[in-house]
């Protein structure tokens, strides 16, 4: 007998977001309304029914998986600070995008971290860089800054030290050049530094140290083990400066025995403020600053930022689409930074699992090659800034000369198409079989790796962890196949994916993405012979264009996982030189979510192999 | 190290004489050349990244560009035992208190090469709320490195730069490096997290200021010089006549008789040149 109650719900789950908005207006009358703002899109939730309007999102309306959830501060058009919430469907689709306001004063929202746990970390930093208070999160502090910190600096009207101007270029360069002077020459301390108006030295106290340990418990405490041996907790600081923490990430650690009883990510000591400076910039003064957030696969960070901008000027009337041409290249630089970056992210997980160097060296060596071709194509070996608004920066060059890596003196020279032809069909893959046979059978390898640090697939999904952490898990989602972008719907490629989402399924997922990597750019190589000679970029290219007013969230599968630009613009019907909100959904940092969660009860000594196997890179995650 | 390196030729430096037979077997030298010979061929640097000129910081140790020509594979991931940190990238509030302590552990003598345009003055990232512009801003620098990030090559560029700046170090003026002074040197202050970050030499910069903002007076921002347009400069009646002193110059009646004597050496060279290559 068919349940006819059963069925609509069905629908309800693949419908499109628009049929979702329509049933959350019907469902919660007077508690949701549409964005009617001129390119929004998506709902606008009362918080008081926030947690309940989430929870439906996800069992009724199949929106298993948040990507990303971030503030804007709306100060001049409403005073309220926004909370927006981006939720996918891990069978693919695009967003449904829902969002809740709050008043500037005493801004609190319900917390999500109970619907899904992915939204912990990124609602931290909500907290910390807006000053939103959770309710019900479990441990509302600051993330990227230190406790104590003045203020919450990505509001509105929090200037920095070295402010000079809301919008750049900044008048003192400008038009003329005459009245230059470096920031430091206004403040007093000459220091970008800034302090409250009534800071009082005698009073000053450094929390930032005893906060972190909070959680974990110093006090001594004793345990009796499974063979009765007692123990008492022991609390162990890894990082910020560690071999193995894959840059200035740091670890606190408590110990029972050798086991984890709690590991605490502390992050924030590369925080460099990509988005307030994002703010000032101009749409294109963003794109280099894009390269520096995951240095080791600039190209991808490229493309993404170039997506989300390319949304919003399709709002617009004079936009045209990228060229074909620009889109084979960008494919091809994409799908060589997975390469480089797996190459770099193996080498270094066998670095950690004491295999010292020789393997990294290895791997490395055929990444310089790629690097040549990056030089060459974009003047850079890894901040490219290679990817434009409608296109690319320039087109692939006829040959290949490489002053910098020159050989007895002399210049190397190699026509260009025949130096890709014979890296991608003969050199890599052949590199990538040997490493294949020096490693994966390796006994070491093999005992460190395998059941250790499992993540099942239900919990990656709640972590929103993405990339080979939430692929090896078993899950496959890819934005190259859930939601297509550029030319990848017409190329033949598999999703890779692991069973068992321990560290030896993200390792052989990330060696088969390089193979399925290799199998896209041979479907690439006849596509720029095809192309050659046509325009690489569409349109009449703009130092500072006008973006239309409105919101996107442009996302790409890059090497580490789903990376996402949430880009606003806002505040100028006839479009804004510079965003209002520019965000960065970084895969790194929201993976770090599922690190505590997979070392709990791990062994210390695999603590450096779990981190490892995320591939984080700390770039990205403090941004 | 090479065979080249350990050739006594190397440290020889004095002006005393030799006799011909113990060249080669017998060296004499000054005291600072020999350390500074040993220091600068074995400078180990701190395993140690930031950001993305960490990156290129080991591209420059891996096989293709092999920092381990110049003596400095050996990358101690403890300040106890590295002579030099590479501040590859940028450096932020959070971080400098960790930076300042390793440089506290680290022994004399020490050395600070900054990498690439964050470490030398905050790069793109300057205006940032929680970016030191510059790690001169807390600690020495001995050589800056630009780039963004600085290729392999200009590091390795810069840490010649810094082998020299060692060969010219001496022992017998004090003041030249602290740890051929007297006594222990003092440890860089360690910033503190409070508000923001506090630089423990300002405090009295900062409490005068407090005081100032007690008032009610203005506080922080310092008034800067007027801009002073660059004004093309009007010859005067002295630049004028210093223009036309060459003529003067060209007139000199000693020019012939010079003319005649570099002609002579020159044919000199010429004949010697002429006789070798026979």
């Amino acid at each position: 007998m068919v349940d006819h109650a059963a069925e609509p719900v069905e629908t309800l789950k693949t419908g499109t977001p628009e049929d979702a908005a329509a049933y959350l207006l019907e469902k919660f009358p007077g508690a949701v309304s549409a964005d009617t703002r001129p390119g929004f899109q998506g709902v606008i939730v009362d918080p008081a029914k926030l947690v309940e309007v989430a929870q439906t999102i996800k069992d009724e309306l199949g929106y298993d998986f948040l990507s990303s959830a971030t503030a804007v501060d709306y100060l001049g058009y409403g005073d309220h600070l926004e909370m927006v919430y981006h939720a996918y469907r891990i069978s693919g689709g695009t967003a449904l995008n829902f969002k809740a306001q709050t008043d500037r004063e005493n801004a609190k929202l319900p917390s999500l971290v109970g619907v899904w746990r992915g939204a912990d970390f990124q609602e931290r930093e909500a907290y910390d860089l807006y000053g939103i208070h959770f309710d019900g999160h479990p441990n509302l502090k600051r993330i990227l800054l230190w406790e104590g910190f003045d203020g919450h600096p990505m509001r509105k009207d929090w200037k920095e030290a070295y402010y000079e101007d809301e919008l750049k270029p900044f008048d003192s360069r400008w038009p003329d050049g005459g009245g230059v002077h470096r920031s430091e020459e206004k403040n007093v301390f000459g220091k970008n530094v800034r302090y409250p108006a009534d800071f009082d030295l005698a009073k000053l106290t450094d929390i930032s140290e005893e906060s972190l340990y909070k959680m974990a418990g110093v006090d001594v405490e004793m345990h009796a083990m499974d063979d009765g041996v007692r123990t008492d907790t022991l609390v162990v600081n890894m990082g910020p400066h560690h071999p193995s923490t894959h840059g200035v990430f740091r670890m606190i650690i408590s110990l029972n025995g050798e086991s984890i009883n709690t590991l605490e990510p502390v992050m924030g000591y590369l925080h460099r403020n990509h988005e307030k400076i994002g703010e000032r910039n101009t749409y294109l003064m963003n794109m280099p600053y894009t390269d520096r957030l995951d240095y080791l696969s600039s190209m991808g960070n490229n493309l993404g930022y170039a997506i989300a901008v390319e949304q919003l000027m399709a709002l617009g009337p004079r936009y045209s689409p990228p060229t074909y041409r620009a889109e084979v290249i960008r494919v091809l630089m994409a799908e060589l930074t997975r390469i480089v970056n797996h190459l770099w992210s193996i080498g270094f997980l066998l670095n950690d699992l004491g295999a010292f160097f020789t393997p990294m060296l290895y791997a490395n060596n055929e990444r310089e090659k790629i690097l040549d071709f990056f030089e060459a194509a974009s003047g850079s070996r890894m901040m490219c800034n290679y990817m434009r608004f409608g296109g690319v920066f320039k087109d692939i060059p006829e040959r290949i000369k490489s002053m910098a890596t020159m050989v007895n003196d002399r210049v190397r020279d190699y026509d260009t198409m025949q130096f890709l032809s014979q890296m991608i069909n003969e050199r890599l893959p052949r590199f990538i079989d040997e490493y294949d046979r020096y490693l994966t059978e390796n006994e070491i390898l093999r005992e460190r790796c395998i059941g250790v640090g499992v993540l099942p697939a239900e919990d990656a999904i709640n972590l929103s962890a993405v990339g080979p952490l939430l692929r090896g898990s078993g899950v496959a989602y890819d934005v190259r196949r859930a939601e297509p972008y550029s030319i990848y719907p017409e190329l033949d490629f598999d999703i890779v994916v692991g069973k068992n989402g321990d560290i030896f399924d993200r390792y052989a997922v990330r060696m088969q993405e390089m193979r399925e990597s290799l199998r896209i750019l041979r479907q690439i190589l006849p596509r720029l012979e095809q192309t050659k000679g046509e325009p690489i970029v569409s349109g009449t290219q703009a130092y500072s264009p006008r973006v239309p007013p409105g919101e996107s969230y442009g996302r790409v599968e890059n090497p580490k996982g789903e990376l996402g630009y949430y880009v606003v613009s806002y505040g100028d019907d006839k479009g804004t030189q510079n965003p209002w909100r520019y965000h960065v959904r970084a895969p790194s940092f929201i993976n770090l979510t599922a690190l505590g969660p997979m070392t709990r009860g791990m062994k210390i000594a695999d603590v450096v192999t779990i981190l490892g196997s995320i591939d984080i890179v700390l770039g990205e995650t403090d941004r | 190290m090479s065979s080249k390196e350990l050739d006594l030729k190397h440290v020889h430096d004095t002006e005393f004489p030799l006799p011909a037979e113990m060249q080669g077997n017998v060296a004499v030298t000054s005291l600072s050349r020999i350390y500074n010979w040993s220091r600068r061929s074995s400078m180990w640097p701190m395993l140690f990244g930031l950001a993305c000129c960490a990156i290129e910081m080991i591209g420059t140790a891996a096989s293709r560009f092999d920092l381990s020509r110049f003596g400095m594979e050996v990358m101690r991931a403890t300040p106890r035992q590295s002579d030099l940190m590479i501040v590859s990238g940028t450096v932020t509030k959070k971080m400098i208190v960790p930076i300042v302590r390793l440089y506290n552990q680290m022994p004399e003598p020490k050395y600070i090469l900054a990498m690439g345009a964050c470490a030398s003055g905050g790069g793109p990232f300057k205006e940032g709320y929680n970016v030191v512009s510059g790690i001169d801003k807390y600690l020495p620098v001995d050589v800056y490195v630009p780039g963004c990030p600085p290729t392999p090559q200009a590091l390795l560029y810069g840490l010649i730069a810094l082998q020299k700046k060692i060969d010219g170090q001496s022992l017998a003026n004090l003041d030249d490096v602290p740890w051929y002074g007297v006594g222990p040197s003092e440890p860089a202050p360690i910033p503190i997290l409070g508000p923001d970050i506090i630089d423990p030499r300002q405090m009295d910069l900062i409490r005068r200021q407090a005081e100032l903002a007690a008032r009610g007076e203005p506080t922080y921002v310092r008034e800067l010089p007027p801009v002073v347009k660059k004004v093309k400069a009007v010859p005067s009646k002295v630049t004028k006549a210093a223009a036309a002193a060459p003529a003067e110059i060209a007139e000199d009646p000693r020019r012939e008789e010079i003319l005649k004597r570099r002609l002579a050496a020159l044919a000199r060279k010429r004949a010697r040149d002429a006789a070798k290559a026979n």
